[in-house]
């Protein structure tokens, strides 16, 4: 009898360990998911602001600017445009 | 005598003179009913109306957060970025709390790009709370964070940027300091890109870290991201090939837009003067002003292809019926109409070629008002195009039983009748698309729309291209509208601007083509106001924006040249006529 009433005893200490390690564990996993969620949001951020930069940078008024001003481009003229038949 | 002292509660002798029976179970009663009172509240309270409780217990560890939803991302077709909104800090303070040594005020002032005395006159407010600045980058806010200042706080917000600048201005609009959309795009499908902010409750502990996330209440809806029709280098050739314009000929205002022949899609929208969506400081309701789509303009010559395509569509004429147009001028009722050049007999290609006003009336007159009628609102004049676009015009067009004689005339050579630009060119692509008409759309279309509506049969069309392509070729009204190696079509309009119940001498000069006239892919419609340097006819004004937002589409399109190889060749020896027409 004593003995069924010691298990028992030692049972239930061991499982309400388990509930507060597992508690603990949750908790601490909780919070690491948090902070993924959290950089993950960040990067997101960052990635609207990188491709906002380079939509700043590659618009099409300031390659036009340069292409003009430091290298000198140009359209050309009709006569400098030429078809090459046969490609499609 | 002792024995008697020491009696117990028992034995108590004013008990034995009996009390009365009722008394003991009276007392009994009450306390009875005192402690099922107590327990019938404390039954209450645990089972029945618990919530109340339970709330305030909550409440002392429980959160409710809101999650934050961001707008969405617009771009263009090509998915390049034209509208994003990016999280930006606001600074405010409670004046009360805040006491800054010298030294500290400096750090701070310096990070808000203020100056000191602009900062103490702002906390020397006698206000609970005061913004100190609105939309601070992220990282200064966080260095205005590390400063650690008491009564300074700070608040998360967002700020929509566009990159496209005053190029895009007209076709996305703007959001207002609260992110929710005010013009244009932004305002159209504000219901699409904006986001719903979604909440949860959480556990927090006495250092206020989340530790459990007790439920999602709403999830966090983050707007859609839209792709719009536009073609960023499509628009930016048109914007450029406006602004250009606009100083060549000091006009008062430009608008353009291109169309997809084959989609019905907005390549490009574009007006003039126009605005920096990211500073908008001092605006003006002139550079507001969305022109393609809310205003109307009595459109002119350009809506002589519509009668003309009619009469070809029903057999009334052929492309070579001969038309007297001589002596140049015709009365109908009391009033006169002329033409601007003696033209004498013409053919009814010649018609549109020379831009005839008494050939084109002798053409409508085949037909009655209600036919006449029937035709342009099949074409969607008089009725807006339903683009879900703010302010969106439909133009005037009266009933035909209103319509006198005189009326129906200059209506078909487009007098008397008031449309939109984009109403214009939504009207060619039946034209361009071999007779049918489909709607517009501003945002890209996965798939071409399929069966539009029928105006004209695929023959009328094509001959009508025909026509139109002599209108702007030597000999038409525009020849300055050709593009080198592709065969362009479309037509002039030069109108006199109607103020109040008068005609003034403003002019609108516009024109409205397709190319490449072989297998049409693009319709460009140009619209330019008040030209005032000397130049006002369609041919010669907006005739040379055409070309050059044309041939740069084209190009940009990557379509194959239509026109023989020949003049291409030729064109060589011509090359003093592109620099002109770029000085123009």
């Amino acid at each position: 009898m004593i003995r069924t009433d010691a298990f028992l005893v030692a049972v239930a200490v061991a499982s309400a360990l388990g509930v507060v390690a597992s508690q603990h564990q949750a908790r601490k996993l909780f919070s690491e998911l948090e902070r993924e969620q959290t950089r993950a949001h960040g990067l997101e951020v960052e990635w609207d602001q990188l491709q906002l930069e380079q939509s700043t940078w590659a618009a099409h008024a300031r390659v036009e600017k340069i292409a003009r001003e430091r290298i000198g481009m140009r359209a050309p003229v009709p006569g400098q445009v030429f078809s090459i038949e046969g490609v499609k | 005598m002792s024995k008697q002292r020491t009696v117990t509660f028992n034995h108590n002798p004013l008990l034995r003179h009996g009390l009365p029976a009722w008394r003991p179970r009276a007392v009994m009663l009450g306390l009875m009913a005192c402690s099922l009172a107590l327990i019938g509240r404390a039954m209450y309270l645990q089972g029945v109306n618990n919530e109340f409780l339970q709330a305030k217990g909550e409440s002392r560890y429980a959160r409710v957060l809101e999650v934050p939803a961001t707008r969405g991302r617009v771009t263009d077709r090509h998915g390049d970025m034209l509208a994003v909104s990016t999280p930006v800090r606001s600074i405010w303070a409670i004046p009360t709390d805040v006491n800054l040594t010298p030294p500290d005020a400096r750090k701070l002032a310096g990070l808000l790009e203020m100056d000191v005395q602009e900062l103490n006159r702002r906390l020397a407010a006698g206000r609970d709370f005061v913004y100190l600045k609105r939309q601070v980058s992220p990282e200064s806010a966080q260095q205005i964070a590390d400063l650690k200042l008491a009564g300074v706080h700070q608040q998360q917000e967002y700020r929509r940027y566009y990159p496209g600048g005053e190029v895009m201005a007209h076709v996305l609009g703007f959001t207002g300091v609260d992110d929710k959309g005010q013009e244009g795009v932004e305002l159209a499908f504000d219901g699409t890109l904006a986001g719903k902010a979604g909440a949860r409750r959480v556990i927090r502990d006495r250092r206020g870290q989340i530790i459990e996330d007790v439920e999602a209440i709403r999830a966090p809806r983050d707007g859609q991201d839209l792709a719009l029709s536009i073609d960023a280098k499509i628009q930016y050739l048109a914007y450029s090939a406006l602004r250009q314009a606009m100083q060549t000929h000091k006009a008062k205002a430009g608008a353009s837009v291109v169309l997809d022949a084959r989609t019905g899609e907005v390549l490009a929208l574009v007006n003039a003067p126009t605005y920096n969506p990211n500073n908008r400081s001092n605006l003006s309701g002139a550079q507001l002003r969305n022109r393609v789509l809310t205003d109307v303009y009595e459109p002119g010559s350009i809506m002589k292809p519509f009668i003309v395509g009619l009469a070809l569509d029903r057999g009334k004429v052929q492309p070579g019926t001969i038309i007297d147009t001589s002596p140049g001028r015709m009365t109908i009722g009391r009033a006169t109409i002329s033409d601007s050049h003696r033209n004498g007999a013409l053919t009814v290609a010649q018609v549109i070629q020379k831009s005839s006003n008494i050939g084109t009336v002798k053409v409508a007159m085949h037909f009655s008002p209600d036919e006449m009628w029937r035709l342009y609102d099949d074409l969607g004049f008089g009725k807006p195009l339903n683009l879900g676009f703010p302010g969106e015009a439909g133009g005037r067009l009266r009933p035909a039983k209103t319509w006198k004689p005189i009326e129906q005339a200059t209506m078909s050579y487009g007098h008397g009748v008031s449309v939109s630009l984009i109403q214009m060119a939504h009207a060619y692509l039946a034209f361009a698309r071999d007779g049918e008409l489909v709607p517009l759309s501003l945002t890209r279309l996965d798939a071409p729309p399929v069966g539009g509506k029928r105006i004209f049969s695929a023959a009328t069309a094509r001959e009508m291209r025909g026509m139109l392509e002599l209108a702007s070729g030597p000999g038409g009204t525009a020849p300055k509208a050709q593009v080198a190696g592709y065969r362009v079509a479309g037509k002039t309009g030069t109108a006199i601007k109607l103020e109040g119940a008068h005609y003034t001498n403003k002019y609108v000069s516009s024109y409205v083509g397709l190319a490449p006239a072989s297998d049409p892919r693009l319709i460009v419609a140009v619209m330019i106001d008040e030209p005032s340097a000397g130049q006002y006819y369609g041919g010669a004004v907006a005739a040379p924006v055409f070309a050059q937002i044309t041939e740069g589409a084209l190009r940009a399109l990557g379509v194959a040249p239509d026109a023989p190889l020949v003049p291409l060749q030729l064109a060589q020896k011509q090359g003093a006529v592109v620099p002109a027409r770029e000085n123009m």
